[in-house]
Parts: structure tokens; sequence; C-alpha cells
């Protein structure tokens, strides 16, 4: 059970708090037919989110001064603690290299992933470990290799495809349209297409509009594909995990910006679900939704909310394909107010299509219109200022849950 | 070489100059005797583009057989009695099978964009009857033949048409999705080009097999064949897997179907150089022109390429020189091509020239022949009526096979995964 409660307090604010604040309700191993992992050794960390609605309100108590997840447990030494602590791209290096170890049909590739190591670092290291076959470096050509992972994954094997830049897997839209989202369906079941897609995206540090896309919105509307963004290191391995071994087409969005945040993550094995959400900070007033880096924004707005006196629950969907309405319809049943907060476009983003769907099954537990704070429909600008401005800050979201909760 | 230059190639009517055999004082290497034809092609990194050398090989078995006395020809046949009447048997089932298509057509019992295979099935037949079970086909739109020569049943394809459920791909593909995984089709593409980059995962698949999971066989490696069109070998997919597949030495042969039209498109005035055969050199591998409208000129050729891709020594581009008889779809009215064009390659029919070719070498009688033609019209008669006796497909199959694991519709506002909804299955749920 040690590990589950570091996956609690990892989750939530980390400093001292009393513990009726950190309960996540029954967090259930779930050994049934719908657990991801069949592997006895793994760790399918399910959570039935039954939040208690009791205990202790949260306003008026202590001073919430580090509301970021990753900061937690700094001051005690690293010896005395379970886990180890790495930074993100380690994780998701962590994640692969287990699964590589564990599956010898899982590949990996790519520009750029086999000897530089990946851009982003998250493949260092594996090329010399299993060789230029496994971890392969593609010439550019992003639609031809990623077509390539595909007929790979049509004939047993398991590759992950990497983007050097998620901007760049819109040459292989065609591919992940096509035939990723399709082949299953078109062939009546035949062939299935394990593939994982992967990549940095979001808007960084000024790295310019075609680096600093926003695709989620893109290929959500593809049938026949998943899609789930990491946003700690914790739930980048498990994410990662539990992608490479989904028979489903899965598509891993990353952040540039998040590529270096530090946790502890256990030692054991554990494997994340692919559909459900997580559980940031239980609250009562309010229901925030986000993922990614955006989470960071809505943590740091938390902060401020909380010092003036609100209590946002905030849930991190991670499941961007498809929305897990079981954790966020209990979060709505009890808070009744909804704000979204996405680094999406405004128009057909994610929030777009969450609002719709909370609108479709919880519509009668609303008590105000559904609040969504997406980034502006603008390619992102390279001046600072207006980068800033692109996205959404923390201002921005004391103000709307303030409106929220008029 | 651009279309347009004097001297150039001839509007191709009646003398393509890009058919070695009617071109005088080339001097392509006869390569039905002499296998090493593509052994001794050098692209040492030492020489320039320029000198690489380019080889339009073209088996002349048929005609001009320099190595035997001319006499001899008619009494030493290329190939076997058996063989022979598998080849037979597998164009004439092409054939009817796709004169069926359209009638079925016409009376409206399929739809939407069907496209036939008339003329081009030395290709497919000299290709195909090649291939070992495991061994890979991936075709394009024009994939109802390969299918068949592949070993799908007449049956399960024209049921695949009707739109049943009963169909190879359970009617959810249609003409232009033909898969099969007990006989390894893998499709079946509607864009064009998009099926050769997942040929080439098949072809990377098959070296991995052999070189990570040592998971070898006693006759190398496992081969995928990539069919595709002209208007395709000016697409960037075309080119891209030229590349990576030469570069990884992968097991795969790019088959060039060139029937001089993409729908109304001549080649000549799409393509900056027409020859598609020189593009392979290009990238490091043979390139190779064959008469596609002769099956063991095709099948000598095939022999050679898949005899290296097994090997390990890479990929071949293969063009076939070949016509398709009816228009580019059944909705094609085919007014561009010209009547003389379509009478020259009339007359060059493959299943006619093999049945000749049979029965000047006393392979067979013309009454066997004819009892192979009565054996497939009853073949595929019997598929039109399994097809029209299939159900079509029940509202509950709509959602399935949208995932190969059903937990990815999610999970419902109840906490059970949509897929555990009694409602689901049944397909009455709202999604």
């Amino acid at each position: 059970m040690a590990s589950l409660q570091m996956a609690a307090l990892l989750s939530a604010p980390s400093t001292p708090v009393p513990s009726d604040r950190v309960r996540l309700g029954a967090l259930r191993l779930s050994a049934s037919s719908s657990s991801t992992a069949r592997n006895g050794g793994a760790l399918v960390v399910r959570s039935e989110a039954k939040v208690s609605g009791g205990g202790a309100s949260a306003r008026g108590l202590s001073l919430i001064t580090h509301a970021v997840a990753e900061k937690a447990a700094a001051a005690s030494s690293a010896d005395s603690k379970p886990g180890h602590e790495l930074l993100l791209f380690e994780a998701l290096r962590e994640g692969l290299d287990e699964e590589m170890e564990r599956d010898p049909t899982v590949c990996v590739m790519g520009e750029d992933v086999g000897h530089y190591g990946g851009s982003y670092k998250v493949t260092k290291g594996l090329a010399t470990k299993y060789g230029d076959l496994r971890v392969l470096d593609t010439p550019i050509a992003e639609n031809s290799f990623t077509g390539m992972g595909i007929g790979s994954a049509m004939t047993g094997l398991r590759p992950v495809v990497e983007g050097m830049n998620m901007g760049f897997l819109l040459l292989a839209y065609n591919q992940i349209s096509n035939n990723c989202g399709m082949l299953h369906y078109t062939s009546g079941g035949q062939f299935k297409i394990p593939i994982v897609i992967r990549g940095p995206g979001g808007v960084g540090r000024q790295l310019g509009a075609e680096h600093s896309q926003r695709l989620e919105s893109y290929f959500q509307s593809i049938p026949g594909l998943q899609m789930v963004a990491c946003s700690t290191p914790y739930n980048a391995k498990g994410l990662m995990k539990a992608a490479i071994r989904s028979e489903n087409p899965v598509v891993l969005f990353e952040h540039v910006l998040l590529y270096n945040l530090k946790e502890r993550i256990p030692d054991e094995e554990y494997v994340l679900s692919l559909e459900e959400a997580e559980m940031v900070r239980p609250g009562e007033h309010v229901t925030i939704l986000t993922y990614s880096r955006m989470r960071y924004h809505v943590m740091q707005a938390a902060k401020t909310l909380v010092n003036k006196g609100y209590d946002p629950e905030v849930i991190d969907i991670r499941s961007l394909k498809p929305f897990d309405l079981y954790t966020i319809g209990n979060s709505i049943k009890k808070t009744h107010r909804v704000l979204i907060v996405e680094e999406c476009m405004r128009t057909g983003g994610i929030g777009a299509s969450l609002r719709s769907a909370i609108i479709d099954n919880f519509w009668d537990y609303l008590d105000a219109p559904i609040l969504c704070l997406s980034s502006q429909d603008v390619p992102t600008p390279y001046a600072g200022t207006l980068e800033n401005w692109t996205v959404v800050q923390p201002e921005q979201i004391v103000a709307a849950v303030e409106q929220l909760c008029k | 070489m651009a279309a347009f230059s004097a001297v150039k190639i001839p509007p191709p009517q009646f003398t393509t100059v890009r058919s070695s055999s009617q071109r005088p004082g080339s001097s392509p290497a006869h390569f039905a005797h002499s296998p090493s034809a593509f052994n001794s092609i050098s692209f040492g990194s030492a020489k320039s583009v320029r000198s690489r050398p380019l080889f339009a090989v073209s088996s002349d078995v048929v005609s001009s057989d320099k190595t035997k006395p001319a006499s001899s020809s008619a009494s030493n046949p290329a190939v076997t009695r058996e063989v022979a009447l598998e080849l037979y048997e597998d164009m004439v089932l092409g054939r009817a099978f796709e004169d069926m298509c359209a009638q079925m057509y016409y009376r409206g019992k399929m739809f939407g964009f069907v496209h036939l295979y008339n003329g081009q099935e030395a290709v497919s037949t000299g290709f195909i009857k090649l291939l070992n079970q495991s061994d890979k086909v991936v075709s394009t739109y024009r994939d109802h033949v390969h299918a068949l020569s592949k070993g799908v049943p007449s049956r399960e394809v024209m049921a695949e048409l009707f739109g049943k459920a009963t169909g190879c791909c359970r009617g959810q593909g249609g003409s232009m999705h033909m898969f099969s995984a007990a006989h390894n089709v893998l499709g079946g593409f509607a864009f064009i080009g998009e099926g050769i980059p997942v040929a080439t995962g098949a072809a990377f698949s098959a070296k991995y097999h052999h070189e990570v999971l040592k998971q070898s066989k006693p006759e190398g490696l496992d081969v995928t064949l990539a069919f595709f069109g002209d208007g395709t070998c000016n697409n960037g997919q075309f080119f891209e897997c030229l590349n990576m597949a030469q570069l990884w030495k992968l097991p795969i042969i790019f088959v060039v179907e060139n029937n001089l039209w993409a729908i109304g498109m001549s080649h000549l005035r799409a393509t900056s150089d027409p020859e598609i055969w020189k593009k392979g050199p290009a990238f490091g591998m043979p390139g190779v022109h064959v008469d596609g409208m002769d099956v063991l000129k095709v099948r000598e050729v095939a022999q050679e390429a898949i005899a290296r891709a097994r090997r390990g020594e890479g990929p071949t581009l293969v063009e076939c020189e070949t016509y398709r008889f009816r228009g580019h779809s059944l909705a094609d009215p085919d007014e561009l091509r010209k009547p003389d064009e379509k009478a020259h390659y009339a007359a060059r029919d493959p299943i006619i020239a093999l049945k000749k070719y049979i029965i000047e070498h006393g392979l067979a009688s013309e009454s066997e022949l004819k009892s192979i033609d009565k054996k497939i019209d009853d073949v595929v008669e019997d598929a039109v009526e399994f097809a029209d006796s299939s159900p079509l497909p029940p509202r509950t199959q709509l959602l399935e096979n949208v995932f190969a694991d059903p937990k990815g519709f999610g999970i419902g506002p109840d906490g059970k995964y949509r897929c555990e909804d009694p409602l689901f299955t049944q397909g009455t749920a709202q999604v």
C-alpha cells in the first residue's frame, strides 16, 4: 500500500494538511477484467474516485504555499523516502525502457531517436542498449515513417513513433487519420494497430508559431484513435506504459515545457489507465478541468483562490479522448460549477468537446454556465508578451472562478 | 528525358520505346538466363550518379531467346504444364470476376467506386502466384484481383463488394479496402500512395522478425509486394519509401502497374521523366521494366526480385507496362483514351497470349482450357449466389471494430466502461 499512498501524496498539496484533505476515496487494485495490466507484477491504479463529501471544509485552513505537486517533500532527505526522483523526460524513458525490456516487439521510430537520443532525450541510451533496428533513426519523412509504423503494427510489432515536435505529425496526418484510425475498422477487425504516436507539443518559450502548435483538436475527431496527455513524471511513465500495452492506436501528448519537472515516483512497476482522469486537488466549490501544462497554471491560481477562500476541485483529465465522464461527472454533481482550462484553441478544441459532453450528460447538475478558458485562435506569436497573452494565465483562471462562484 | 523533347518517347500507340522487345539495337541483359543481372548492378559510392548503370531489363522469354536456337523454343516452354494451368486459371478468375462485378454494379448490387482490373491480370498473376502464404500483398483501390490471386475466396470478395456481413471485411471496407489476415492481404487503400508506407512497414517487420526476434525461416525473409500505378509515382510517399527501403535493405518489391492513365491524366502529361524504372537506380536499387501484358515475362522478373528480397539484398522497383481495358472506375466514361491505343493493347490481351502459348507448346489442349473457363464461371456464379443470400450487417455491428480494445470508448457517467453497457453492445447506446 505504500506506493498507493505515495501516489495519493504526489497528487495533493504537499505541505502538511489534515489527512482528510488527502483522502482520495477508495483506491482499489483493479484485478478485474477492466484492469489495464494483466501482468501480476504491475500495479494498475484505477481510482474509484469517491471523494468523501464530508470532512473539514477547506475554508480558512492553513495557507497553501506550495500547490504544485512536484515540490512535494523537498525538505526530507532522499534516502528515507521510498521511490526515486527523476525528471519527466527520464520518467518517459524509464517507461519506454521497461516496456522494451519486457516485450521485444516494442520498437521506436523517429528522427534522431537513436544515436542522438531524441531531441528531448526521451530515448537517450536506448539505441546503445537495444540496437539500431529497435530504435530506428528515420530520414525526414514523417508521413512515410508513420505509415511504416502502421504497417509494422499490423504485422506483429508495437512501434512507438516519435514526432520530433508534434507539429511535424501534421505531415503524417494522412497516415494517422486514414490508416491509423481506420484500418482496424475497414478490415473488419482483422488487423490491429497497437502503435503509440508521441512527441512534444504545446506552446513553449518563444519557439515561433510552427513549433508551438496545439494539435489536440486536430486529432480528436479521428475515429479509432485514443489520446492522452501526460503532465507529471508519475503519470508520464504510467501513461507511456499503458499506451504501449494498449491494442489501440494511442497519441500521447507531451509538453515542451514540462520535460524537466522533477518528482519522486515509485520503484515498483505501475501502469496507469488510459481512460481515467486524475484528481489533483479535491474541493467543494468549483470543478476545474484541465490537462498538460495548464494544470500548473491552474494549481498556481488555486494558491491564490484558496487564500481568497475558495475551494477549487482540480481534475487533470489526462484522457483527451475518450473523456472520463465518471470522475468528471462525480465532481460536477458535487460542485455544480465547471471551469475548463485548456491550452487548445478556442475553436473546436478539447474544451469545446468537453463542454458539449458535460451538457449532454450532466446538464441537470449545473448551477452556472460552463466556462471555458482556451488559448487564443492565433498562430503562436514569437514575441514573449504576445505569447503570454496567447495562452491562459493564472490571473484569468482566478477571475473566472470568482465569476463562476458569484 | 522530358516528355516533350524530340528525342523522346513517342505517344504510346504502337511503338513504345520503353518496351525493349521493340527497341532495336538496345541490349538489355537477357536476364532469363543471366540471373546475375541484378547482382552485376553496382552502386559503388565512388561512382557519380551519372555513371550509375541504368538497367532496363526485360526478359524476352517468348520472343527472342538468344541463348537457345530459335527452333527449340516451341519445345522448351518456360514453365511446366502445372504452372501454366495455374497461371491461366488465376488470370481467367481475375477477368471473370471483374466482368461479373461490372454486371452486378449495373444491376444495383454493388455501389460506390468500383475499379476493375481487366487487362492487367498478368501483373497480379505473374507476381502473386510466386508468393508464400506468409508473404504480404499491399494494393490500392484496384485490389479485387490482387486479393483473389493471393487466395482470398471469391465468395468473401464478392460478399464484401455487396456490403454483406460475410464479406472479408464484414462489409465495412468495400471495393477499395480488401483485407485478409489469413492470406496476408494488407489492403486495399483509397488514397493513392498511402499503402506504400504500410507495405514498407510490413517489410520492416519481416526484417525485424529475422534480426531482432531471431525468427528466421529456411526460405529467407518474408517478402512484401506493393502494387500501385503510374500516377502514384509522382507522389512523395513513393519516393520517401524507395529511400527507406533501400537504406535498410527491406524485403519489398515496388510493383508499378503503369497503365498510362491516372483517371483522365495521361502519364506523359503528368510526369517529367515518364520512365519510372529509372527512378529505382536513383535510390540505389535495381529498376526493371517489363512487358506487363505477358505473364511469363512478369513472372520471370518477379522470380528474380523475390529471390533478391528473400536473400536480404533489398528492394527492387519493377515497372510493368500494362493497360486497363475498362475505364478508371465504373463511373468513368473513359472518353480521353484513343480507340487505337485501346485496340493496340486489346490485341495484347494477356489471357489470350497465354492461351496461345500453352497450345503452341502443347502444355494443354483447347478443351482443357475451356473446362477451366467453365470451372471459373461456376466459381464466380457461386460467389454471386453466396453474396446475394448473405445477410446485411446488423445495427449492432456499427460500433464493433472501431477499437481493437473497446475500452477506448471510455468510461461512462456510471463508472463502468461504455463497452460493458449491454445497450452499447446491442448498438443502441448513445455515444
